[in-house]
């Protein structure tokens, strides 16, 4: 979708906007759904390690510890589903939709734009490139701080979940293997809690990389997280 | 022959009565419910003892000092009655060649039909210098006898995971069992010491049924490894309504508060405590107000502070936990996007001038 005004705008300039359509609706919804998710995540975790302070009353009138665990689980589970969901779309959808989980490492301009990419964060570079996907900088941040880390935190909180769900629960057939693998499961809670640290720390980046791009690039990003659409600005 | 388990026990004085009252009680504390006590009987009445022989190697001897305190079944029954405990340094009178000698002969008389329990583990740095038995390495001794045993059954976190002589930065090289003994089915029985009551509930399965408990993932039998302290926790009422004590001495600690926030191991630790209790039922650490430590834990040394949830882990030397290194580096990252954010404004601003200007120009 194209603003009018924007158009105008870009007119009166004498500049022209295309645009070109990139992220469907499923990639777009998951993108929200899972933003919403990773909120609720790393905030009832924090308080799951470190919990808030005693909550007055008798023991059976109170379930606060139950229902931050609750908001959790739930979380997790949504999570989980929409990134199965997101693995689907990545094979039915437009090659967009697969960017986020393969990398051309063996492309050497692809590499060579890593590099580009590289400058211009740096201010090394003045004039920004375009690209119609992620700008292969962010591909590579999106692949190892995004899809991989979720993986990892899918694996060590179902394995932790399958504490709980008991011996011979599907979460203890499928997942519980990785607390014995990863050393014991004071050792899984920890690097669940790291997990969560470097995730809200790529949050930051992400966040603050696509307000810029979406101010200083010649494209726009975050409305086209909105609207499906890239723009162009000139 | 060798006597079977019944006629030692009547040799001893034990009535048929207290007999079946043993068996129904052995089935109840194992799991296996009513219907197992006349199998127990039956069993125990026509199976020739089978003989134990009981090995130390770096260890405390903490196990056997639980061991010898069981109550369900009494350790006298187990140790006298129905485990022919043909050797076991600590617990027996002779010494020296002569109790050397029983080994090999329990190894020649009953090849592949004995079980080796291990107390503590071999240590392998210098050729197993560290831990000498009868003049030789522990390790060496270890190896040959269980060369022809049955089954292994590796007491406490020693002999399972290493315990205190394996912790960081391990200078003997102290090695769980099952990382030197391969090819027999190895029981892993954790814990600092275990419970009594699981050491003879173990060995007293194993007699009887003539096989080796189900076991889990890490070697462990499922019947008492099989949830954590915490599932079967007492205070975990309190920890789902958000009450915890905060500190030793405050009102949370004296109303017997979940005792999580001081660091308890509970909701990481496998272990039966919480249900079977301690020195026979009578209580268990976080009954009488302490945290569990995670003494069954795979490197529970290791684990950090005994007193904190949020635990330092050690991933690239330094001793960090997971909140210290994740606030530093959202703290490093966010300051780094600010001054990003000032240094792209600034280049913003001055290529802005740059433009208006050119744009002059060009109007002109």
């Amino acid at each position: 979708m194209i603003y009018k005004k924007d158009i105008l705008e870009a007119e009166r300039h004498g500049k022209q906007v295309r645009s070109i359509y990139v992220y469907e609706a499923p990639v777009r919804l998951w993108h929200w759904i899972n933003a919403a998710c990773m909120v609720v995540l790393a905030v009832t975790g924090y308080f799951i390690g470190k919990p808030l302070p005693t909550v007055p009353g008798e023991a059976a009138e109170n379930f606060l510890m139950g229902y931050i665990r609750f908001a959790h689980f739930a979380a997790a589970y949504i999570f989980a589903v929409g990134l199965l969901g997101r693995v689907y779309w990545a094979i039915v959808g437009n090659h967009h939709a697969k960017q986020i989980f393969k990398l051309p490492i063996t492309n050497g301009q692809w590499w060579s734009e890593v590099f580009f990419e590289l400058r211009w964060y740096l201010f090394l570079e003045k004039t920004p490139k375009k690209y119609v996907g992620h700008n292969p900088m962010a591909q590579l941040m999106m692949f190892f701080f995004f899809t991989v880390l979720a993986v990892g935190m899918v694996f060590t909180g179902f394995a932790l979940y399958s504490e709980g769900a008991g011996v011979g629960s599907w979460q203890d057939s499928l997942f519980g293997w990785v607390i014995p693998a990863l050393g014991g499961s004071m050792q899984v809670h920890s690097l669940h809690r790291l997990g969560m640290w470097i995730m809200m720390t790529f949050v930051l980046v992400h966040v603050y990389a696509a307000i810029r791009e979406d101010i200083m690039s010649r494209q726009s990003l975050i409305s086209t997280m909105v609207s499906g659409w890239r723009m162009f600005k000139d | 022959m060798t006597e079977t388990f019944y006629e030692v026990l009547r040799r001893q004085g034990i009535t048929r009565r207290s007999f079946l009252k043993f068996c129904s009680l052995t089935a109840t504390s194992l799991g296996l419910g009513s219907a197992a006590a006349p199998r127990i009987a039956h069993a125990l009445e026509n199976k020739p003892r089978t003989p134990v022989i009981w090995l130390h190697g770096l260890e405390c001897t903490c196990c056997s000092e639980s061991f010898i305190r069981s109550a369900h079944p009494l350790t006298k029954d187990v140790v006298l009655s129905m485990l022919s405990l043909d050797y076991d340094d600590t617990l027996m009178a002779a010494a020296g060649h002569q109790a050397e000698a029983i080994i090999e002969e329990v190894k020649k008389k009953y090849k592949g039909n004995y079980i080796v329990a291990v107390e503590g583990n071999p240590p392998l740095n210098e050729d197993g210098m560290f831990c000498i038995h009868g003049g030789r390495p522990f390790v060496e001794v270890l190896k040959e006898t269980c060369a022809d045993a049955k089954a292994i059954i590796s007491w406490g976190a020693c002999a399972s995971y290493g315990c205190v002589q394996a912790a960081k930065p391990n200078p003997t090289r102290a090695t769980p069992v099952h990382k030197v003994i391969s090819g027999k089915p190895i029981i892993n029985v954790p814990g600092c010491p275990p419970i009594a009551e699981v050491m003879t509930g173990v060995v007293t399965y194993m007699l009887t049924f003539d096989r080796i408990p189900e076991l889990d993932r890490q070697g462990r039998p499922k019947m008492f490894y099989g949830q954590r302290i915490h599932d079967k926790c007492y205070r975990r009422g309190h920890f789902d309504a958000g009450q915890f004590a905060e500190a030793w001495d405050d009102e949370g600690s004296r109303k017997g508060y979940c005792l999580y926030k001081m660091g308890c191991k509970g909701p990481t630790t496998y272990n039966a405590c919480s249900s079977m209790r301690w020195n026979g039922g009578v209580s268990w650490p976080v009954q009488s107000g302490h945290g569990c430590i995670g003494c069954s834990e795979e490197g529970f040394w290791d684990k950090g502070s005994f007193y904190d949830r949020v635990t330092s882990i050690t991933p690239f030397g330094a001793e960090s936990n997971a909140d210290t290194i994740g606030k530093a580096a959202a703290g490093t990252v966010g300051a780094a996007i600010a001054a990003h954010a000032a240094v792209t404004a600034l280049a913003r601003a001055r290529q802005k001038t740059g433009e208006s200007t050119t744009e002059k120009q060009g109007e002109n």
